[in-house]
């Protein structure tokens, strides 16, 4: 298998070579020169048809064969195509998924390269665009973002002032004890052991009432729009 | 074959969901199945108008005869170079194969719009013309959804030019029809409406059937 697998790859790239620049968006195989390799990449391409006539007929090994063996084309195609290389190993598995998907179009009467290629070049083609369009649709300025990084623009004040606003109107709302707990605790930040002096609470009830403000206020300052 | 091992668990997936699968037939067989519905239709039409009335515009006007030649054939190339664009890897050359019929088929109604009209034969009026717009119209849609349906089992890479050929053949399927029915010469306002039919009929595919075909 090894053998049969490198001779395919070796005849890929032999086919490549020659092949013309592409002028159009899908690849036709059956423009390639005719070499002294044609021969054997026909009997490569024949031995993927077979391959893949018997998958057609439900043979598990013949498909996973014959899908290992079109990684290395579906790359070739890509890159022709012109998909950078980290964006390579993404083509290749859209266009296995839709090998899997179509599988029942293939005539293997026909050349599998050729279907294979048309497959990869669509997904191809279809990657670059979704590339083109998030690029224009995001902005690339790192530098930008690093200095201007969200500080101090107009609005961030403003949300600040609503925040602390809001929060202020929710601990207003706590019963009593818990209310004491957070603003002891919380906002004149003391002790455990002045806060139980200044009220009169045992440290344990004020660590249970802080806990449970704490709970509400998250629930309140989350929960609510 | 240092990239294979990066995909092999997808591949190793694909593998043992691998269930056998009914092949498609070629496209040719594909072309007669479609073009049998049309048959039909156009039996039962037969059976309703009679033979005659057509059988008369072309003895009495060859142009006729003509574009409605041009017109079946158009149909079944178009037909058949849409299943034939549906399948990966077959040459975009097919979409040039419905070109020549269609060229015939429409310069040949043109020709029939400048010589002498038939005698004893009633020259389009508007009325007449809106209903073989409608009549146009009205059989391309199904016969556009049916060539949509069979095209979606095969996997058209170039949707849009599959959909423009989809109208093209639904329309000549139809304008084939309405000749059958079609008690009229042929006069310009008649050429206008045919035109404008297949226009419709083309570009509403060629909107719609980029997405129709192309499945998620």
């Amino acid at each position: 298998m090894a053998q049969t697998l490198t001779l395919s790859t070796l005849t890929f790239a032999g086919r490549w070579v020659l092949l013309p620049q592409p002028t159009m968006g899908v690849t036709v195989i059956d423009k390639v020169l005719p070499t002294e390799s044609t021969s054997a990449s026909d009997q490569a391409d024949r031995q993927r048809a077979a391959w893949m006539a018997a998958a057609q007929a439900g043979d598990q090994r013949a498909y996973t064969r014959l899908l290992s063996d079109s990684v290395a084309l579906i790359r070739a195609v890509a890159r022709r195509q012109g998909v950078p290389v980290d964006a390579l190993d993404d083509v290749v598995q859209e266009t296995l998924l839709a090998v899997h998907r179509v599988r029942h179009t293939f005539d293997p009467a026909r050349s599998y390269d050729a279907w294979l290629s048309a497959i990869a070049s669509r997904r191809a083609v279809d990657a670059l665009r979704s590339h083109g369009r998030r690029d224009r649709r995001e902005v690339h300025d790192e530098l930008a973002i690093d200095h201007y990084a969200d500080r101090d623009d107009a609005s961030t004040g403003t949300e600040r002032e609503q925040e602390a606003q809001r929060l202020r109107e929710a601990i207003e709302t706590l019963p009593p004890g818990q209310r004491e707990a957070v603003e002891q605790l919380g906002l004149k930040e003391r002790s455990l052991a002045e806060a139980a002096e200044q009220t009169g609470r045992r440290t344990g009830a004020l660590k249970v009432n802080l806990h449970r403000a704490l709970k509400s206020l998250r629930d309140r300052m989350h929960g609510e729009p | 074959m240092s990239d294979a091992p990066r995909h092999d668990a997808l591949i190793d997936a694909l593998g043992a969901q691998l269930t056998p699968v009914r092949r498609l037939p070629p496209p040719w067989l594909r072309t007669l199945g479609w073009l049998a519905v049309v048959a039909a239709i156009a039996a039962v039409l037969l059976q309703r108008y009679g033979a005659h009335t057509m059988l008369h515009r072309w003895q009495a006007a060859p142009d006729l005869c003509l574009a409605a030649f041009g017109a079946v054939t158009t149909a079944i190339t178009a037909a058949l170079a849409a299943f034939a664009l549906a399948v990966p890897g077959r040459s975009i050359r097919w979409a040039l194969l419905p070109v020549p019929s269609a060229v015939l088929w429409i310069s040949a109604s043109g020709m029939g719009c400048l010589r002498a009209h038939i005698p004893g034969m009633a020259v389009l009026d508007m009325r007449e013309a809106n209903h073989c717009l409608m009549f146009i119209i009205s059989f391309s849609i199904p016969l556009s959804g049916l060539l949509i349906w069979l095209l979606r089992r095969a996997y058209p890479l170039r949707p849009v030019l599959t959909a423009v050929i989809v109208g093209l053949a639904s329309a000549a399927a139809s304008a084939s029809l309405l000749e059958i029915c079609h008690n009229v010469d042929a006069a310009a306002s008649d050429l206008v409406m045919h035109a404008l039919a297949v226009a419709i009929v083309v570009v509403a595919n060629m909107a719609m059937g980029g997405r129709l075909l192309t499945k998620a």
